[in-house]
C-alpha cells in the first residue's frame, strides 16, 4: 500500500510538472511555438531584461498578491474563529455567503464589483476610482472563502478542551488564544495564506474588470494577447518566477526546519536541567 | 514560524515601497490599446512609449484590452478614465453613436496630413471628427500550398471544401465568422435582418463538421506547424506567419472581404486631451508609424511611412493590395443591439450543437449517471449514519448495564 | 465566549463586496438589456441553455470526483512522511499553482495537439497519433490538472491533524489496515473531502478558459456562454440571469452533498 502511494504520488507530481517543463524548455527555444524546439538560445532572457512593460507588471502582481494574502488571511482566520463559535442557523447563513464569491462565475463577480466601485466613484466624485485599491479589495474578496475553507476543518478537529487546559494552567485568555488555538490551526492558516497568494497572483478575470488606468497586473496583460501568439520572453519571465518562488520556498523550509530543531534542542536542554535539579 | 511572517511582511514592505505608476499633474496620459499592438522594444524595435515620453516629457500609463467588446464593457462600467483608445471601425461608430467620444482638435495633430485620403472620412466617422487611423488591414484566407490545390482557391468556399475536412480553422468570434458566411451567401456583411443572420448561421453549421477548431491566437501555431492547412485571418498576421513557414499563402476571396481600420480616439471624459492629441500626433509621425508597422505587420495608412519600412513589406501586394482589390473590401458598421444579440445566440447554437432549433441536446447518459451518483452517495452516507447510530446506541446500552 | 464577534469585520466586508454586488446581479437578471424595464424573459430563456448547464455540471462533477480519487492517496502519503519531507512535498504540490494558469493551460495545448509534443513522440515510435485534444477528456484533464492542488491541500490539512492514537487504538482492537482506513481514517477526513470538493467543483463548473483552449465546439460550458453575454453579445442581463441560476444549482448540489453527510460531525460548507 505504501509503495503504491509513493509511486502514485510521484506520478501525480510528474503530471503536475510536465507543463512546467514545457514552459521552461520553451523559454530557451529559438522560436515562438513551444511544441517545436528549434535551437537553444538565451535571447528570450535578454529581451525580457530589456523589456519595460512586463517586469513592472510582475512587481504589481506580487504586491497585490502579498497584500491581499495577508489581509484575507487575517480577516478570514478571524472569521473562521467567529463562525466556529456561532449557532448552527447563523453559521449556515454565513457559510452560504462565503460560498457566493466561489460560486459566482468570475466574470460576473468582476463586472458586479466594477459596477459597485463605479457607483461609489460617482457618489464620491472620484473620477479614477479603479486602480490599486479596487484590485486589492477584489482580490481580498475572492481570497476570503479559500482561507475560511482551509481554516474551518482545522477548527473542527481542534480539541476544545485544549483551550480550557491552557486557561487552567494559568494562561490569560489572550495567551491561551495565541499559544493554543492559533498554534493548533496554524497549518490551516498557512495553507489558506498560500492559496490566497497563488490565487491572487494568478487571477485575470476579476482583475480584468476592476483594474484602472494606472495599475494592472501581469495575468491581465497576458490574457489580452488574444490576437497574436505569446512572445517567448513571457516563458522566460515565468521560468525565472518559478525559480525564484522555488528558492523562496526552499529557504522558508530550511528556516522552518531550523526553528523546529532549535526549539527541540531547547526543550531537551530544559528537560535535562530539570532532571539534574531532581 | 515567526520568521516566515517576518519575511513575508518585509518583502511586502519592500515591494510596496517600490514606485507605483506616477499619478502626476497632467504630466501623464492613460492609453488603452489592444494587447501586443505597439512596438515595445522587443527584438531591437523601437520602444514607442519610451520614445514619446522622451520627446514630450509626458508619461504613458499603457493598458491593454483583448477585444472591442471588452473595451466597450470597460468604458460603460466606468470608474476609470482613459485618454487614448484604439478601437476598430464598428466600435468607433458605436462609441460615437452613444456620445462617448470627444471631437479632436486637429491643429494639435499636424501629422494628420500624412494620412492618405483613402483612409479619411470613413463610414464609421463620416466627417472625420473623432478618429485618426492607426492601422488597417484585410481579412483573407491563409492556406498551405503543400496541401491545398491551386484550383480550389480564390473563394471563401475553400473553408467549406470537404477535401480538407479537419484541417480548416475558423474565427472564434461571431462578427468575423458571420461576415465570411454572409459574403459567401451574397449578403451585406453588416446585415441586420434576422433571416439573413439565420441563413448565415445555417451556412456556418454546414461548415462545422469540417472545422478542426474555432481559434484566434492559436492560428499562428497551428498554421506554422501545419496542424491545420486553411484559416481565415488578418493579412498583417499572415505577414508574420509566412516568416516561419514559407509554404503559407494568402488570397483575397472574390466574394468580398472585411477591410478593417483600427483608429485612435479620445473619450469624452479624458483628463488630458492635449496630451492625448500629442500622443496621436506622435504615432502619426511617418518615421514612427513606419517602424511601428514593421514590428506589427499590419498596414500603415500613410504612404509617407513606407520609406521607413522594410522594403519587402512595403511593396507586398498582400499588405498593400491594389485599388481594384481593395474595392472588393467592405468595413464593419455598428449593428444594433438586437442584431448583435441575435448573432451571438445563433453563434452559440452553431458552436454547441447540430441544428438551429435548440442549444444542444440533453445527454441522457449524463443525467442518469449523475442521478445514480447522487443516489449511491445518499445510500452510502445514510447507511453509514445508521450503522454509526446503532453502534453508539449499543455502546450506550452497554455502558448503562 | 466573544469569539463570535471576530467574524464581524468579515461579515461587513462580505455585505459590502458580495451581497451588494449580488443585488446588482439580481437587478440585471430581472431587467431588459435595452429598455432596462423589469422582465422575466431572461429567466425564461434560460431553459434553452439546459444542455449546456448539464454538460458543465457533469464535467465539473467528474473532475471533482477524479480529484478526490487522485488527491486522497497523495495527501495520505504526504501526511505520513517526516515533517521535513511533508513540507517539501507540500511545497512541490503548491508550486505549480504559482505559475500563471493561462500559461499552464497553453502548455497543455502544445502537449496534446495533434502535432504536439506527445503525438510527436508517438509518431517517432511509428504509431498512429491519438486524438488527445478537443474532447471532453481533455477538458476534464485540464480541470483536474488546475484544481487538484485545491483538493490535496484541505485533505492533507485534515489528515495530519488526525489523532494518531485513534488509529493505534483501532489497530490494537484488531482492525486490519483496510478496516482502519474504512472505519477511522476515512470518516474522520470527510470534512476535508467536502472542503476540497467545494473548492474544486465550484470553480470548475464556471470555468471558461479551459474549455476554450482544450475543448471543442461541443464542449462549450456555461462559463463560456456567460462570458460571451458580457463580452460579445452586449447582453449582461442574460449573463446575470444565467449565473444566478448556476449559483442556485451549485448551492443545491453542495447542499445535497452536505445533507447526507454526518450531521453530528460538524460539516464545513453551507
Amino acid at each position: 500500500m505504501k509503495t503504491f502511494n509513493r509511486v502514485f504520488t510521484i506520478l501525480v507530481l510528474i503530471f503536475l510538472y510536465v507543463p512546467m517543463l514545457v514552459l521552461v524548455v520553451a523559454s530557451f527555444n529559438n522560436g515562438t511555438d513551444p511544441a517545436v524546439f528549434k535551437s537553444f538560445t538565451l535571447k528570450n532572457y535578454r529581451s525580457l531584461f530589456s523589456d519595460s512593460v512586463l517586469l513592472p507588471l510582475l512587481i504589481n502582481s506580487v504586491i497585490i498578491a502579498v497584500l491581499s494574502a495577508i489581509i484575507s488571511t487575517v480577516l478570514g482566520t478571524m472569521a473562521a474563529l467567529g463562525i466556529h463559535s456561532m449557532g448552527p442557523k447563523l453559521r449556515s447563513a454565513t457559510m452560504a455567503v462565503t460560498n457566493i464569491p466561489l460560486t459566482n462565475p468570475e466574470i460576473v463577480t468582476g463586472v458586479s464589483l466594477a459596477l459597485l466601485f463605479a457607483f461609489i466613484g460617482t457618489t464620491l466624485k472620484i473620477n479614477n476610482i479603479l486602480g490599486f485599491f479596487t484590485l486589492l479589495i477584489a482580490h481580498v474578496t475572492f481570497n476570503l472563502p479559500y482561507v475560511i475553507l482551509s481554516v474551518m476543518p482545522k477548527l473542527y478537529q481542534m480539541d476544545p478542551d485544549l483551550r480550557e487546559a491552557a486557561l487552567d494552567l494559568g494562561c490569560t485568555p489572550i495567551q491561551a488564544f495565541f499559544k493554543v488555538v492559533i498554534h493548533e490551526i496554524m497549518p490551516g492558516i498557512i495553507s489558506g495564506a498560500m492559496m490566497a497568494f497563488t490565487m491572487s497572483l494568478d487571477d485575470f478575470v476579476i482583475s480584468y474588470f476592476v483594474y484602472g488606468a494606472t495599475f494592472v497586473t501581469l495575468p491581465v496583460e497576458i490574457y489580452n494577447y488574444t490576437k497574436k501568439p505569446l512572445q517567448p520572453k513571457i516563458y522566460a519571465l515565468f521560468t525565472l518566477m518559478f525559480i525564484i518562488i522555488l528558492l523562496m520556498m526552499v529557504a522558508m523550509n530550511i528556516l522552518q526546519a531550523r526553528d523546529l530543531r532549535l526549539s527541540k534542542e531547547r526543550k531537551m536542554a530544559l528537560n535535562a536541567d530539570r532532571r539534574k535539579a531532581v | 514560524m515567526k520568521k516566515i511572517f517576518c519575511i513575508l511582511l518585509c518583502s511586502a514592505m519592500i515591494l510596496t515601497s517600490a514606485p507605483l505608476p506616477a499619478e502626476a499633474d497632467n504630466g501623464y496620459i492613460n492609453v488603452y490599446n489592444w494587447g501586443q499592438y505597439i512596438s515595445d522594444g522587443t527584438d531591437d524595435y523601437i520602444d514607442i512609449n519610451a520614445a514619446f515620453t522622451k520627446a514630450t516629457g509626458i508619461k504613458v500609463n499603457y493598458m491593454t484590452f483583448d477585444s472591442n467588446e471588452s473595451l466597450y464593457t470597460k468604458l460603460k462600467t466606468g470608474g476609470s478614465t482613459y485618454d487614448v483608445l484604439f478601437p476598430s471601425d464598428y466600435m468607433i461608430a458605436k462609441l460615437i453613436e452613444e456620445n462617448m467620444l470627444a471631437e479632436l482638435d486637429f491643429s494639435n495633430i499636424p501629422n494628420y496630413r500624412y494620412i492618405d485620403e483613402a483612409y479619411k472620412n470613413q463610414a464609421f466617422d463620416p466627417e472625420n471628427l473623432y478618429s485618426v487611423p492607426y492601422t488597417w488591414g484585410t481579412v483573407g484566407v491563409i492556406y498551405n500550398d503543400k496541401y491545398v490545390d491551386e484550383e480550389d482557391i480564390g473563394s471563401w468556399d475553400l473553408l467549406w471544401n470537404e477535401k480538407y475536412s479537419g484541417k480548416i480553422l475558423m474565427f472564434d468570434n461571431p462578427r468575423d465568422a458571420f461576415a465570411i458566411a454572409e459574403s459567401l451567401l451574397g449578403f451585406d456583411i453588416n446585415t441586420e435582418y434576422p433571416a439573413d443572420l439565420r441563413a448565415s448561421a445555417q451556412k456556418l453549421l454546414e461548415q462545422k463538421p469540417l472545422v478542426q477548431a474555432y481559434v484566434m491566437d492559436q492560428i499562428y501555431d497551428k498554421m506554422e506547424r501545419e496542424e491545420a492547412w486553411i484559416a481565415p485571418y488578418y493579412a498583417g498576421d499572415f505577414m508574420m506567419m509566412v516568416e516561419e513557414n514559407e509554404h503559407l499563402q494568402y488570397y483575397f476571396p472574390k466574394e468580398g472581404f472585411n477591410l478593417f481600420i483600427d483608429a485612435m480616439v479620445v473619450p469624452r471624459n479624458a483628463q488630458n486631451k492635449a496630451g492625448a492629441e500629442a500622443y496621436i500626433n506622435f504615432l502619426c509621425d511617418p518615421a514612427i508609424s513606419g517602424e511601428n508597422m514593421d514590428y506589427l505587420g499590419y498596414s500603415t495608412p500613410e504612404t509617407e511611412a513606407k520609406q521607413y519600412m522594410d522594403e519587402e513589406t512595403a511593396n507586398s501586394p498582400i499588405a498593400y493590395p491594389s485599388q481594384e482589390v481593395l474595392a472588393n473590401g467592405g468595413s464593419f458598421l455598428n449593428l444594433d443591439v438586437s442584431a448583435n444579440q441575435e448573432m451571438d445566440a445563433l453563434w452559440l447554437q452553431v458552436k454547441t450543437m447540430g441544428s438551429l432549433d435548440s442549444y444542444g441536446h440533453v445527454n441522457g447518459f449524463e443525467i442518469w449517471a449523475m442521478a445514480l451518483l447522487f443516489v449511491g452517495l445518499a445510500v452510502y452516507l445514510t447507511a453509514h449514519r445508521i450503522r454509526r447510530r446503532r453502534r453508539i446506541a449499543q455502546r450506550c446500552a452497554k455502558w448503562k448495564t | 465566549m466573544r469569539t463570535k464577534r471576530l467574524a464581524v469585520p468579515y461579515l461587513i466586508w462580505m455585505v459590502i463586496f458580495t451581497i451588494i454586488p449580488l443585488g446588482i446581479v439580481l437587478y440585471f437578471a430581472f431587467t431588459d438589456s435595452v429598455s432596462h424595464a423589469f422582465t422575466l424573459e431572461n429567466i425564461i430563456r434560460i431553459s434553452n441553455y439546459m444542455p449546456v448547464f448539464i454538460n458543465s455540471i457533469w464535467l465539473a462533477l467528474i473532475s471533482s470526483l477524479l480529484c478526490i480519487v487522485i488527491g486522497y492517496p497523495v495527501a495520505y502519503y504526504i501526511a505520513g512522511r517526516s515533517p521535513a519531507m511533508q513540507r517539501f512535498l507540500y511545497m512541490l504540490i503548491m508550486l505549480p499553482m504559482c505559475i500563471s494558469f493561462l500559461l499552464r493551460t497553453m502548455a497543455w495545448v502544445s502537449l496534446l495537439d495533434d502535432t504536439g509534443i506527445i503525438n510527436g513522440f508517438i509518431r517517432t515510435l511509428g504509431l498512429k497519433p491519438l486524438p488527445l485534444i478537443r474532447n471532453n477528456g481533455a477538458v476534464i484533464l485540464g480541470m483536474v490538472y488546475n484544481y487538484l492542488p485545491y483538493m490535496i491541500m484541505p485533505l492533507y490539512t485534515v489528515l495530519i491533524k488526525m489523532d494518531r492514537r485513534l488509529i493505534e487504538a483501532a489497530q490494537d482492537l484488531g482492525c486490519d489496515s483496510v478496516q482502519v482506513f474504512q472505519r477511522v481514517i476515512f470518516p474522520l477526513s470527510i470534512p476535508g473531502i467536502l472542503s476540497g470538493f467545494t473548492m474544486v467543483f465550484v470553480p470548475a463548473v464556471s470555468t471558461f478558459y479551459i474549455s476554450q483552449k482544450l475543448g471543442s465546439s461541443g464542449t462549450t460550458l456555461i462559463g463560456d456562454v456567460i462570458e460571451s453575454q458580457f463580452k460579445a453579445a452586449y447582453n449582461p442581463n442574460l449573463g446575470a440571469a444565467l449565473s444566478l441560476v448556476l449559483m442556485i444549482l451549485v448551492f443545491i448540489c453542495i447542499g445535497i452533498t452536505n445533507k447526507f453527510s454526518d450531521n453530528d460531525e460538524e460539516v464545513v460548507t453551507i
